[in-house]
């Protein structure tokens, strides 16, 4: 022990006797600006403005005319409503690498014989019910093994990842079924005010998703489980049974996509929708949605979507190789991530 | 800064004049702090003062942007961790930074194991570390064992461990008794001194005064960033000071009068036989409006289990609990909610809130539900809602947009206690309610409970600070290896009455 011989303690000048002033008052309101999601988004639209150059640029009119754009806004809406009902589960703080899988089985379940005559027979609506209830039992029996099964979701979905595909697989015995009910096709390839039905569709599922998300008690509980579970669930929200919503919801959406699919390229396939659990992932993340959850962005995800799809169309229209896309498509989520990250610890500076 | 005292010996280490600006906010504005050898050196502070960014430029871990940092007298840079480790100066944080999986032995020498052309030297580790534990007063617990084995207390050990095992000169303790029950924190303080009478300097960082003045020499006192006093002996200095210095103002830390709680008053909370496997059994109680009961005992010995068991949160496997005389289905946290209990857990961040989101989302996180229409939200009267609740608990800053994470500890109690206000709750579950609340804020907490308990709810109390449960409490309830040892009036019984029984319990 260290014995002091003097011992007079000092105290700086009046500084201790100020008062009880309020603190830390200027810190919260800067925090606010650069936490605004209108902030955060700036960035996603200079990257797509950036990208509309560079695009016009490279291919000049081929990639500037009204044809291209509605053919970048197609093939963005079948992935666009697929990551609308990731942007949920992710915020949640879980994954669903099945998507892409599920709604592959579920264009083919929609495409068999026997579906499309009992749509021939009835009314196209029933190849609509079946893809979209596969799609939701499917994401129903994820949503069951990881809530109350206790399954990590990332291992669920595998597994669903890789029985959905074969199950397609069986059920078309790898053949390609062509959908042969005309008033189905007529309707999912027609425009509507000279835009596509299919990117209506996208609209319509993004808005909604919005609206979900951000307007109701639904979005609340999902937000607050991806947050805190632990702190959702001592509050008394019934945290099990929201995941399973959850689940059946990007189920959901994936039975929508599947729709949109067979519309769009008129067969049904058991490889549908390959790989697109990865784009679909990239582009919630890359459009700013926390992979650890407690904060979703639409807004968000609809810009990393038109991102992804934009820079695709760009390569294409200058002949770059698939593999040199792919290339391309890595170093980018990589960089998104990067400063992803570089901006969630400026604002968490404590 | 003026301090006319020359120092008897030299500093083993000095800061001078810190800065430390983030963004949106300067976190030291202009710190100075000496070490002397083979002293505990407090350093004292309200949450937000200061302290663990301190702590953290002493490790490595920020760079300050002004100011100067001497070793025995010479100027140096601590540009990262290992440099802070190789001047002598090791850290061991609040959240204890061991590796579960891992073994004791590796633990200690992780990030400078011991080896030969690549190769461990698991003897020489392994020796080391038995005469390190051995050093430490823990010769039972074996290099070989899985730290994740270990409890809180074993994890600190080691991490103690790992501190000499870098032959440091200074070790910084942040909170090291915050996971300690009483008896643990007498073998620190036995390891403490130990280290110093050889020489080592402490820094040692706690929120309770009374650890304080059993081990510390010298105190240092923070506030908004700056050294508001220093070289304070600890045996000379009174607590009021001490809290006027760390606060800026008087305060009285004193428990609130008690309210004689009427006989006819109604039963709000009934607990009969309550008992979950393996933790606790035979729990009876009851607790009428307007009372307040505690909870006493050691960490460990049940009394969290009981209050996440009665909140449904755990499945009671024996027993029921009754709520305004209705019988609660077991295990499930809706039903208690729904019945009007609120829990306020032990460990608020996370446990309890949402960080990252505005204050008014976390107060009301229970009954969004009651603001919405047909599923959809209404922030306007969910914020309203708030904001009165914020109001009425004196929640500063009052602003209730702001995101939880920037409260107090003592604010982000009083948001806890509001959501459950919200909702209109009248048997409230308060585990730890002024855990990691510093000194000043603990006195508005005590009066809120009073308050609560005033307007006609049913408080149940846990916490490990005996003095706390007996000032608090109307009754008290002594708890020990999951059984009820006493049930009583709070003023028939004092702390000495209190340990007699937990440790009676505990030799059984």
């Amino acid at each position: 022990m260290s014995e002091q011989e003097v011992s007079t303690a000092t105290v700086v000048d009046g500084s201790a006797h100020a008062g009880s002033s309020g603190s830390s008052g200027p810190a919260s309101s800067r925090r606010n600006l650069f936490n605004g999601s209108m902030g955060r988004n700036v960035g996603l639209v200079l990257a797509l403005v950036a990208l509309g150059i560079v695009g016009y640029v490279t291919a000049g009119e081929r990639f500037a005319s009204i044809d291209n754009v509605l053919t970048i806004l197609r093939s963005a809406a079948v992935i666009g409503v697929l990551s609308i009902g990731m942007t949920f589960v992710i915020t949640a703080g879980g994954i669903d690498l099945s998507v892409g899988s599920v709604m592959g089985l579920s264009t083919v379940w929609a495409s068999t014989l026997a579906t499309q005559t009992m749509a021939a027979d009835t009314h196209w609506i029933v190849m609509v019910v079946t893809a979209l209830a596969v799609g939701t039992v499917c994401g129903l029996i994820n949503g069951v093994l990881i809530a109350y099964g206790k399954v990590v979701a990332f291992m669920s979905t595998l597994a669903m990842m890789v029985a959905a595909r074969g199950l397609a697989e069986m059920i078309s015995n790898r053949q390609t079924q062509i959908v042969t009910v005309k008033p189905f096709l007529n309707f999912f390839r027609a425009d509507f005010i000279g835009i596509p039905v299919l990117v209506w569709m996208f609209v319509v599922v993004a808005v909604a998703g919005w609206i979900v998300l951000n307007r109701t008690t639904f979005g609340r509980r999902t937000i607050a489980v991806g947050g805190n579970p632990e702190a959702a669930r001592l509050a008394g929200i019934k945290v099990k049974r929201h995941l399973m919503y959850l689940y059946c919801l990007v189920g959901f959406t994936a039975g929508i996509a599947a729709v949109m699919m067979l519309g769009r390229t008129t067969a049904g396939s058991s490889t549908n929708g390959l790989f697109y659990e990865l784009d679909v992932i990239a582009a919630v993340v890359v459009g700013g949605t926390l992979l650890v959850g407690g904060r979703g962005t639409i807004v968000g995800t609809v810009f990393g979507v038109l991102i992804f799809m934009t820079l695709t169309n760009i390569f294409t229209l200058n002949n770059m190789s698939t593999s040199a896309q792919n290339v391309a498509k890595g170093v980018i989520i990589v960089v998104a991530v990067l400063l992803q990250q570089r901006f969630a610890s400026r604002t968490r500076s404590d | 800064m003026v301090n006319a005292d020359p120092q008897p010996t030299r500093p083993l280490l000095q800061m001078r004049s810190i800065v430390k600006q983030f963004p949106g906010a300067r976190a030291l504005d202009g710190v100075d702090l000496d070490i002397l050898p083979g002293e505990v050196h407090c350093l004292l502070g309200q949450n937000g003062a200061g302290k663990s960014t301190l702590i953290k430029v002493l490790a490595g871990a920020h760079q300050p942007n002004e100011g100067q940092i001497l070793i025995d007298g010479e100027p140096v840079t601590i540009p990262h961790p290992v440099a802070a480790l190789k001047l002598g100066v090791a850290t061991m944080y609040q959240e204890l930074d061991v590796v579960d999986g891992l073994t004791v032995a590796e633990n200690i020498y992780l990030g400078h194991e011991l080896s030969t052309a690549g190769f461990s030297n698991r003897r020489v580790v392994a020796k080391n570390t038995r005469d390190l534990m051995r050093r430490l007063g823990h010769p039972e617990i074996s290099p070989h064992r899985e730290v994740g084995e270990l409890s809180a207390a074993g994890k600190q050990i080691v991490s103690m461990a790992r501190a000499l095992s870098h032959d440091a000169r200074v070790i910084v303790m942040d909170e090291p008794s915050a996971v300690l029950d009483s008896e643990e924190v007498e073998n620190l303080f036995r390891v403490v001194r130990e280290l110093t009478s050889s020489g080592v300097a402490i820094v040692y960082i706690s929120h309770r005064l009374e650890e304080i003045r059993q081990i510390g020499d010298r105190i240092t006192v923070l506030k908004d960033g700056r050294t508001v006093a220093q070289n304070l002996q600890v045996s000379q200095t009174p607590t009021a000071e001490l809290i006027k210095l760390m606060t800026g103002r008087a305060v009285d830390n004193v428990f609130p009068a008690r309210e004689p709680v009427a006989d006819e008053a109604e039963v709000l909370l009934a607990v009969a036989s309550l008992g979950l496997k393996g933790e606790f059994s035979d729990v009876s109680f009851e607790v009428r409006a307007g009372e307040v009961v505690g909870l006493a005992g050691l960490v460990g010995s049940g009394r969290s289990e009981i209050l996440e068991t009665i909140y449904g949160a755990r499945h009671a496997t024996e027993g029921t609990v009754a709520v305004g005389g209705k019988q609660l289905r077991a295990g499930s946290v809706a039903v208690a909610v729904d019945a009007g209990i609120g829990l306020c857990p032990e460990e608020r961040k996370s446990q309890g809130l949402l960080l990252d989101e505005p204050v008014y989302r976390n107060i009301t996180l229970s009954t969004f539900g009651r603001f919405a229409k047909g599923g959809f939200l209404d922030e306007q009267a969910e914020k309203s809602a708030a904001q009165e609740q914020a109001v009425s608990l004196d929640l500063r800053p009052a602003g209730v947009e702001r995101h939880a994470r920037t409260l107090s500890g003592g604010n982000q109690q009083k948001a806890l206690l509001a959501r459950w206000l919200v909702r209109g709750c009248r048997v409230l579950l308060l585990d730890e309610p002024t855990r990691g609340v510093d000194v000043g804020a603990r006195a508005e907490i005590y009066n809120l409970i009073r308050d609560l308990a005033a307007s006609g709810a049913a408080v149940l109390v846990v916490s490990s600070e005996i003095d706390e449960v007996l000032g608090l409490s109307d009754r008290v309830l002594v708890i020990s290896e999951g059984r009820v040892v006493h049930q009583g009036p709070a003023d028939s019984i004092d702390e000495h009455g209190v340990l007699d029984l937990v440790m009676e319990g505990s030799a059984a």
